[in-house]
């Protein structure tokens, strides 16, 4: 097989197996209460990682740019509009603006 | 399924199409630059689009190319692309006990399972609404595989998504999705102690598993509060403290 087909083949796998674990581990039963009170947490938690290693990292190392400002703008948007369609367009603009600059 | 379920999924469905267009468009852009970029690690076009059409992980993609790119084996490539995904494994347990079916049409259907999507589907008291998240990522796929296409053909002259600020598009995102996910205290400490797990680690760590670790943060859900069970009990003690005074 070729470097280009082993990696694709590979990347599929994995990718296919992480995502079926969970369902096939756990789907079609009733869970436990102190389970669904994990999960409700997950979101959060998984979100806020997400856009904190976006947001406030570059690579392996603790980085602050424009898109940062642009981010951070974007919060402000939305707790002030609830409009996440406007908090989108600030945080392309700004970051955009500022690494024109 | 009845009649009215049926009109029910397809309405979910359909919310779930709408709900993703933003990060359609916003993930067909990134396609293009992955286009782009995975020419430079040595694939063809066609090796770029069919990675894109059966793999479907952005950033696990885009890590496995910089490491081909730098020189890496295949095996290193698909373990950083396994740490990259392995956020989708907390994923999946929490939208495990809102799919139906056997194992098998449970693992399909888990495979529609991308950051977005899973936010979007997510009811906020532990359970998904799947037709929304299936809406969601079909429409994501599209973008998702002919951006691929249109990067990999003629990506060259299109310029840097990062000029463009494309890059802030997906935290962006993915803040608003928090700020409407939290809704109370609790909630807001555990993003808090996501995030900070999450940048201690990334000096340290490889790629991927500082959001991965971060989902330690929900843990904290296993201290049930101070006299109550769950939400329920929380809004309604909610609702009383908020009775006139």
């Amino acid at each position: 097989m070729s470097t280009s087909a082993s990696l694709i083949a590979g990347c599929a796998l994995v990718t296919a197996a992480i995502k079926a674990a969970g369902p096939v581990a756990l789907g079609g039963r009733e869970l436990p209460k102190w389970f669904t009170r994990v999960i409700v947490l997950l979101a959060p938690a998984l979100l806020a990682a997400l856009v904190a290693t976006a947001a406030l990292a570059d690579g392996d190392e603790l980085a602050l740019g424009p898109e940062t400002v642009g981010v951070a703008a974007a919060g402000l948007v939305v707790w002030r509009t609830g409009s996440i369609v406007a908090c989108v367009a600030v945080a392309a603009a700004l970051t955009a603006g500022l690494r024109a600059l | 399924m009845s009649t009215r379920e049926h009109t029910s999924a397809r309405a979910a469905f359909t919310r779930g199409v709408r709900a993703g267009v933003p990060f359609a468009m916003a993930g067909g852009l990134l396609a293009l630059s992955f286009g782009v970029v995975s020419q430079g690690a040595g694939l063809s076009a066609t090796a770029a689009v069919v990675m894109s059409a059966i793999v479907f992980a952005g950033s696990a993609q885009f890590a496995a190319i910089a490491i081909v790119a730098q020189g890496g084996t295949v095996g290193a490539a698909v373990a950083a692309a396994a740490l990259m995904n392995s956020r989708f494994l907390p994923m999946g347990v929490a939208l495990a006990p809102s799919l139906p079916g056997g194992p098998l049409k449970r693992a399909a259907q888990g495979q529609t399972v991308v950051d977005a999507s899973w936010a979007l589907a997510s009811r906020g008291d532990g359970t998904f609404d799947r037709w929304l998240l299936f809406g969601s990522s079909s429409v994501q796929y599209v973008t998702w595989t002919l951006g691929t296409v249109v990067g990999a053909i003629w990506g060259e002259g299109l310029g840097d998504p990062e000029t463009l600020g494309l890059d802030a598009i997906y935290p962006a995102f993915f803040l608003g999705l928090l700020i409407k996910e939290v809704r109370d205290g609790r909630a807001l400490g555990v993003a808090a102690l996501g995030a900070l797990i999450a940048l201690v680690l990334v000096p340290f760590a490889p790629a991927g598993v500082p959001v991965l670790a971060a989902s330690l943060a929900a843990l904290v859900g296993l201290r049930r509060r101070a006299g109550g069970e769950g939400r329920e009990d929380d809004l309604r003690r909610e609702a009383d403290s908020e009775s006139p005074r």
